[in-house]
């Protein structure tokens, strides 16, 4: 560099220097109305189509996180319902074996890829950074690149099944089934192809999960004072980004069996079918705690609120959520019990997978315990707490049941395992959901629930899963196998079957209400406080909805339940930035105040790269050479993402 | 915000950026170097489950890779961690000249690293069609080329920015670290599957 | 089509055993040692399940019932939200206790059972190799003298209180050999050879299903075990081994011929005649199974036209092709069939 550069640049240095003291910043000299509207201005949403399609606000993600998944999850209740009503009597015939073996694949893949997963990420989403007191998630273009991606991925799959090349290998697309010989077309492809997707999107959202919950915590809000839903989403995001690469590869060696010949998984060329269910089922075990755990933290969320007090024994039920989360990981085995691996190994796995059961019993302990000190209200959403309670753990029992290898052989592959899976997902994760959905709908729309009409949606749906789900238990034992699109008549399983029947469609008619009362009272309820549950942690301190910047000054907290426990004025930190988008990060453990992130712009990219992602996916399902062409675009894409739209350097950095 | 709140620190001497795990995109990196080391870790499981089917490895009939063209790009993969490691140190001193000269030696290493990559492919003795022996250990060269690509359009958009005078900026200094992390990541992962492509066939 | 084959499939086990739920595809049916294994288990595991879910809904009622004790509670109302009753972390430790005693009572009762399982598979007396398909069951007895070896296709019979191996592959996808009444499922992958041990303790008629997905059809690939006396036993396999007679009646002889020398010689074989292709089920004692196209339709005259006629109509997805067949031929097919008992 020669002396003329050197002292441009000091030049340059000073005059950045100088408009740096003259950055607006909140505190003493900017509050109040002025403040909310400098800050608005600066974080709301552009207008128009491309402003929708850029916006990287994470309660706008998380929203249509929300939606998406509520969407898929009807269209998944909606083939069930036409499953349901093929097995009403024996030899029905409202769908051939063909069609049915479509519906079930689809509505596998569809309620465990497109819904369950996303919807959990998409609440996390939306409420994660209110409740530890940020303004974004991390890498906001990134958490919208991910909803684009599950968003294509779910189109996909249905946009298939429309043009009637619907996967037909079940959910769980064994192998050698699944492969090249023995289902030709396309069908399979699609179905891995639609893993991609939503694997590419849940690692990008667990990614921001995991840096929002460790970097973006309000001052003050140590590990040990963070709300349990915060802890359980931490421990989900981390079991995301080791279990999901797993099915990322299976599936990615399915493809190229089928595409390019490779043999990983043909026992004729040193391959092996198994490969493919240990690949699968160390992703597929670990997934439906992904599930699970969420609505623990949702249990916990509710159950602090309406009993009034913290919930009971905080350490135990974190180190409860974490050791779940780890021994997810060590019990897969136990879904391939009937496939002859050697004996001794499998006792290991039936250990394992009862042992499973400690950590969550013991956190049903503490929410019961919680309760019982607690002076609990029985709106809506403490009735569904109680409804997982009294479901969940029917199910957690079938689970240690058929955690036993003996059982297990009679019962695998049954109607029993039906029953305990919606017993453990319908009653572990869908009640607690639908309570969160009601708890937080107020923050989110700024409007109440309907009680009454969720009151009687909850009764239906409480006994109509019942009706649906306990009978299948007497199904398997009376030798119904699953995957049948019939079954004959004299076994003794025309009553469970019938009972399911008409217990379905109460379901359905359960959900249909919520979404009705949801809907409605978007448009007509009744318009919400800040805080209308007077709840303790921090989303409620802001406005419902919040505005687009969360918090006008980042709130400091001293305990667990921070508006419980400051009497007076809520205590806030001063000094970050009004006229470009920033926020605070803290330290990981002690949340210590460290750094001032700018925040990134909405931006495009994210939408383009996902589209040019969704290209390069789908075409190379029909030919690898999509590999370079599809890649190529997405890189260039990926790379404009990055590069800022301006060159010029800035007094304090803006993301743009 | 609703309740009156009252004023604590003002923080606004705090630094925009930080090295290491203060900045956010760190544990951004982190998370997809943990993401894809799960990817090659379950694919070296897979890798030992399939060996674990055979008498021999490779099974009888087809020949270890040859040794040339994969220990080759070992060596040069080793040897840019040199430039590598000034990169990164002059990202801590601020020295946005060094990075200039710097970085296009690394562009240079891995256009190098993507042509001998090319020959390996060829010099593996056994096409990826031929048996799952084939396919894994095209599987695990593919996967780490695939590294190596990302990694290399990464460092050449950072240069490219790096030439421009947003290079200055402190968070530019930051990426540059980051990215020199992400390289080390990328030839440490290579040397198990160097030893488990070239090597574990031959004991 | 559908309907035809449903109601047939439906009447069934009716035509088995005249009447309602008997239990032959069913864990209630107890009528081996491993069943009954599994049901002992089983009713333990309920009980100690049981009783846990009983303390929880306790808890749980407790809970409800105790809020009208308004005053007692420690809320944050009141300031002490942070207080709690000392006896719940008590009562905390000794839930955690019970849970873990409650699951290494289970663990080790799951333990012994299995071991004792295993132990039974050390007794065999009798061995019998299945090989699964899409979608059908290909049976055959082992012997020490190969003459003696007997294929049957989607029917067994086991001899009561004999301890048998069965020794399962599969030729495509993975299946899974499943008789509730009588034992767990083992699947059968294809490249692994995995086996599982038998011991029927009560003559009867069972039936088994295919209990992993294999595809367009695996609702429809049953099969049925005849558990009989020792003795009966060794006359069945005796009259099994015996070839195929042929026909005597001009139609039968007809269908004779046109079997063994055209379509259906390029998938069966019928002992005793020069039909030998294994690709299909063997069909020397095809009249005697209770059923056609494992388990799809019961076995009569009508049902073997029907299923010759147009297999894929019956069971779309079969690999068993429509053949066109002249009225005649069919008629002539049909009447032999009938004849291969």
């Amino acid at each position: 560099m020669n002396p003329e550069e050197l002292e441009d640049l000091r030049e340059e240095n000073e005059r950045l220097e100088a408009e740096r003291a003259r950055i607006a910043r909140d505190g003493h000299h900017l509050n109040g109305a002025e403040l909310h509207a400098r800050l608005d201005r600066t974080w709301r949403r552009q207008p128009g189509l491309i402003g929708w399609l850029a916006t990287v606000d994470h309660k706008e993600i998380g929203r249509r996180y929300i939606v998406t998944a509520l969407i898929f999850l009807a269209l998944g209740g909606v083939l069930s319902l036409i499953m349901r009503l093929q097995l009403a009597r024996p030899d029905g015939h409202v769908v051939g074996a063909a069609r049915y073996n479509e519906l079930f694949t689809m509505h596998g893949s569809t309620m465990m890829f497109l819904f369950a997963v996303p919807i959990m990420e998409g609440v996390a989403v939306y409420i994660i950074p209110l409740m530890v007191g940020t303004r974004s998630t991390a890498f906001p273009r990134l958490n919208s690149y991910s909803y684009y991606m599950y968003l294509f991925g779910g189109l996909m799959l249905w946009v298939a099944f429309a043009f009637n090349i619907a996967p037909d290998i079940g959910w769980f697309a064994y192998t050698p089934l699944s492969g090249p010989q023995f289902s030709p077309g396309k069908r399979a492809d699609i179905w891995a192809q639609m893993i991609t997707f939503t694997e590419v999107s849940a690692l990008a959202a667990a990614v921001v999960l995991v840096c929002t919950i460790l970097k973006a915590r309000a001052p003050g809000m140590t590990l040990s004072r963070m709300p349990l839903f915060a802890w359980a989403m931490l421990v989900v995001a981390l079991m995301i980004i080791f279990a999901m690469p797993s099915i990322a590869l299976c599936s990615g060696m399915l493809i190229s069996d089928r595409l390019v010949g490779t043999q990983f998984y043909n026992h004729y060329e040193h391959g092996d079918a198994l490969l493919w269910q240990h690949l699968f089922w160390f992703f597929g075990h670990p997934e439906v705690y992904i599930i699970f755990l969420p609505a623990t933290g949702f249990v916990s969320v509710i159950t602090e609120a309406f009993c009034r007090r913290p919930i009971f024994a905080y350490p135990v039920v974190v180190l409860a959520i974490i050791s779940t989360g780890i021994l997810a990981f060590g019990l897969w085995v136990h879904h391939m019990f009937a496939t002859g691996l050697p004996r001794v190994g499998y006792s290991f796995y039936t250990a394992a997978s009862m042992t499973v059961a400690i950590p969550t019993g013991l956190q049903i302990f503490c929410w019961l315990a919680t309760m019982w000190d607690g002076r609990p209200r029985f709106q809506v959403p403490m009735l569904y707490v109680v409804g997982f309670i009294v479901t969940f753990v029917i199910g957690g029992l079938s689970g240690v049941i058929i955690a036993a290898v003996p059982l297990d052989l009679q019962l695998h592959d049954t109607y029993f395992i039906v029953a305990h899976f919606h017993y453990v997902l319908i009653g572990g994760a869908v009640f607690p959901l639908l309570g969160i959905l009601t708890y937080w709908f107020p923050k989110i729309t700024g409007r109440m629930m309907s009680e009454t009409l969720g009151k009687i949606g909850f009764w239906i749906l409480f006994l109509g899963f019942q009706l649906t789900f306990f009978p299948m238990h007497f199904a398997g034992l009376l030798g119904m196998p699953r995957r049948v699109y019939t079954y004959p008549a004299g076994m003794g399983l025309e009553l469970p079957n019938l009972l399911s029947t008409i217990g379905a469609f109460a379901v359905a008619t359960a959900v249909l209400l919520f979404v009705i009362n949801g809907v409605v009272s978007y448009f007509r309820g009744a318009l919400a406080t800040d805080n209308p549950w007077d709840a303790s942690s921090l989303e409620w301190a802001t406005s419902s909805p919040p505005p687009s910047y969360n918090f006008e000054h980042i709130p400091v907290v001293a305990s667990r339940t921070p508006l419980w426990d400051e009497k007076g004025d809520l205590p806030v930190v001063t000094g970050l930035r009004v006229d470009d988008k920033e926020t605070l990060l803290t330290t990981v453990v002690a949340a210590i105040p460290d750094v001032r992130e700018p925040v990134p712009e909405a931006s495009i990219w994210p939408f383009v790269a996902a589209c040019a992602t969704g290209v390069f996916f789908v075409s190379s399902i029909f030919s690898p050479w999509a590999v370079p062409f599809g890649g190529i675009p997405t890189a260039i894409a990926m790379a404009a993402w990055f590069w800022p739209s301006s060159l010029k350097r800035t007094a304090e950095p803006v993301i743009a | 915000m609703i309740r009156p709140v009252r004023f604590t620190d003002d923080l606004a001497h705090l630094p925009t950026h930080k090295f290491g795990p203060s900045s956010l995109t760190w544990w951004g990196i982190i998370g997809y170097m943990v993401v894809e080391g799960g990817f090659f870790a379950l694919a070296f499981a897979a890798y030992f489950f399939l060996m674990g089917h055979e008498q021999g490895w490779p099974p009888e009939g087809w020949a270890a890779p040859d040794l040339l063209w994969g220990s080759l790009f070992t060596i040069i993969i080793l040897l840019s961690e040199i430039p590598n490691t000034m990169i990164k140190r002059a990202a801590h001193a601020y020295d946005v000249q060094a990075i200039r000269r710097l970085m296009p030696m690394i562009v240079a290493a891995g256009a190098v690293l993507l042509i001998i990559r090319g020959v390996e492919f060829n010099a593996l003795n056994v096409r990826w069609n031929d048996n799952a022996y084939g396919s894994i250990i095209w599987a695990l060269l593919l996967l780490h080329t695939i590294h190596i690509l990302t990694d290399w359009g990464d460092t050449i958009v950072l240069w490219a920015l790096m030439m421009t005078p947003v290079g200055y900026e402190g968070r530019r200094l930051v990426d540059t670290d980051e990215n020199a992390l992400y390289w080390r990541y990328v030839w440490l992962l290579w040397i198990p599957i160097y030893l488990m492509i070239y090597w574990v066939p031959r004991l | 089509m559908m309907r035809g084959s449903g109601k047939a499939a439906a009447s069934l086990p009716l035509l088995l055993c005249g009447c309602s739920i008997q239990h032959y595809q069913s864990t209630f049916g107890n009528a081996a040692e491993e069943a009954r294994q599994f049901n002992t288990l089983f009713v333990i595991f309920l009980i100690v399940c049981a009783v846990m879910y009983a303390f929880v809904i306790a808890f749980l009622i407790g809970s409800i019932v105790r809020r009208r004790r308004a005053s007692e509670a420690n809320v944050f109302e009141t300031g002490r939200h942070h207080a709690t009753n000392p006896a719940m972390q008590t009562g905390l430790m000794v839930w955690g206790g019970v849970i873990g005693t409650g699951l290494i009572a289970l663990a080790i009762a799951s333990f012994f059972a299995d071991r004792s399982m295993a132990q039974a598979a050390a007794h065999e007396k009798l061995s019998i190799t299945v090989t699964a398909n899409q979608w059908w069951w290909d049976f055959q007895y082992n012997s020490a003298d190969v003459s003696k070896t007997l294929r049957t296709s989607n029917e067994i019979h086991l001899p009561v209180g004999v301890p048998v191996r069965i020794i399962l592959h599969s030729n495509d996808v993975i299946h899974s050999f499943w008789v509730p009444s009588l034992a767990g499922k083992q699947d059968l992958i294809p490249g692994r050879e995995n086996d599982i041990s038998i011991t029927p303790t009560k003559v009867g008629l069972y039936r088994g299903q295919c209990a992993e997905y294999c595809g367009t059809q695996h609702a429809n690939m049953a099969f049925v075990v005849q558990v009989e006396p020792y003795a009966d036993f060794i006359k069945w396999w005796e009259q099994g081994l015996a070839p195929a007679r042929a026909p005597n009646a001009v139609l039968a002889k007809a269908g004779y011929q046109y079997v063994t020398t055209r379509e259906c010689a390029m998938c069966h074989a019928i002992a005793g005649t020069t039909a030998s292709a294994t690709v299909g089920p063997d069909l020397t004692h095809f009249a005697s199974n209770r059923s056609i196209a494992a388990g799809t339709l019961p076995m009569n005259q009508a049902n073997i036209r029907r299923w010759v006629d147009d297999p894929q109509g019956v069971k779309p997805g079969t690999k068993m092709p429509k053949v066109p067949l002249a009225p005649n031929d069919l008629k002539a097919v049909v009447a032999y069939l009938e004849t291969l008992k």
